[in-house]
C-alpha cells in the first residue's frame, strides 16, 4: 500500500470529523432522530404531518454550510471528475440503494457505528468494500 | 423548536463535511482507491465522530426522550437481510462511481456546483423509484 501523505490532512480530518459527531449528538439528544442524510432526505418523498419542518431545516443547514463556512475562512472548492452519464449513473444508485439498505454513510457508518450496532456495521462493510471494489475495477482494470 | 435545533445539527454537519475535506468526491475517490496512492483522511472522519458519537449514544440508550421533552426515536430493526446488504451494495457501487453520498452531493449543492445539482436530481429519483416500488409492494 502506498500512502498519498500530500494529499493526506489528518487533523483538518480528524475535526472535520469530530464537528459531524457533534451533529450527530446534537440531533439524536435534542431531536430524537438519527442525523442520516439519505433517511432525512428521503422521508420529504412519504410526507407525513409534523414530519416535514425538522426535515427541510435539517438539509437546509447542510446546504447553507458553505455560505457560514465562508464567513470564516474560504470554502475549498470540491473537486468533480466524474462525467455526467456517470453522475447521473452513481445519482440514481446511491438513491435506490440508500433507501433499500435504510442507511448511508452517515446513518449507518458514523450513527450506526457509534451504537455499535450489528446492522449498521454489516451494511457499512457492504457500501465500503463495494466502493473499493467499483474504484479498483474502474482505475485498475479498466484504466478510466 | 425542534426545527430550529435540526437547522443547527444540518449546519453543524456541514461544516464538518467541508472542514473534513469530503465536500471532495476526488478526496473520496482517494480513500477508495486502495491499490492506488491511498490517501486516508476518511478512515479519520470516521474516527473523530465515531469517538464523539460513541458517548452521545451510550447517552441517549438510556433516555426515552430527548433534553427537550420530545420522544426520542432510535433505530428498532436489526435484521441482516437482503434488503439490507443489495441496497448497500448498490449504494456503494454509486459511491466509488462518482465520490459523492448524500451528506457531501447536498453540500457540494450549496456551493453551487452544477455537477452537484445533477447528482442530486439523479439521486432523488433514484429515492422516487424507492417509493414508488414500495407502494406497489405493500
Amino acid at each position: 500500500m502506498n500512502i498519498d501523505w500530500n494529499a493526506f490532512t489528518p487533523m483538518a480530518s480528524l475535526a472535520g470529523g469530530v464537528l459531524i459527531g457533534v451533529s450527530a449528538a446534537l440531533f439524536v439528544l435534542l431531536n430524537g432522530r438519527i442525523a442520516g442524510i439519505s433517511g432525512v432526505l428521503g422521508g420529504l418523498l412519504r410526507p407525513a404531518r409534523g414530519d416535514i419542518g425538522w426535515r427541510l431545516a435539517f438539509l437546509l443547514g447542510l446546504l447553507g454550510a458553505p455560505l457560514v463556512y465562508a464567513l470564516f475562512t474560504a470554502v475549498p472548492l470540491p473537486r468533480i471528475d466524474a462525467g455526467w452519464g456517470v453522475l447521473v449513473l452513481a445519482g440514481l444508485l446511491v438513491g435506490v440503494g440508500t433507501r433499500y439498505g435504510a442507511g448511508c454513510t452517515s446513518g449507518h457508518g458514523v450513527c450506526g457505528l457509534s451504537r455499535l450496532s450489528p446492522r449498521s456495521l454489516a451494511a457499512t462493510l457492504a457500501f465500503m468494500g463495494a466502493g473499493f471494489a467499483t474504484v479498483f475495477v474502474l482505475r485498475h482494470v479498466l484504466g478510466f | 423548536m425542534p426545527v430550529f435545533t435540526a437547522l443547527l445539527a444540518g449546519l453543524v454537519f456541514g461544516l464538518g463535511l467541508i472542514l473534513s475535506g469530503m465536500a471532495s468526491p476526488a478526496k473520496v475517490l482517494g480513500f477508495l482507491d486502495l491499490a492506488g496512492s491511498w490517501d486516508p483522511s476518511l478512515a479519520l472522519v470516521m474516527v473523530g465522530a465515531i469517538a464523539v458519537g460513541l458517548v452521545a449514544f451510550a447517552l441517549a440508550r438510556r433516555r426515552t426522550a430527548t433534553l427537550l421533552g420530545a420522544p426520542l426515536r432510535l433505530p428498532t430493526a436489526t435484521a441482516i437481510d437482503r434488503r439490507l446488504l443489495v441496497g448497500s451494495l448498490l449504494f456503494g457501487v454509486g459511491w466509488g462511481l462518482a465520490g459523492f453520498c448524500p451528506g457531501p452531493a447536498l453540500v457540494a449543492l450549496g456551493m453551487g456546483e452544477l455537477k452537484a445539482v445533477v447528482f442530486v436530481a439523479a439521486m432523488l429519483a433514484g429515492m422516487g423509484v424507492f417509493e414508488l416500488l414500495e407502494r406497489r409492494r405493500g
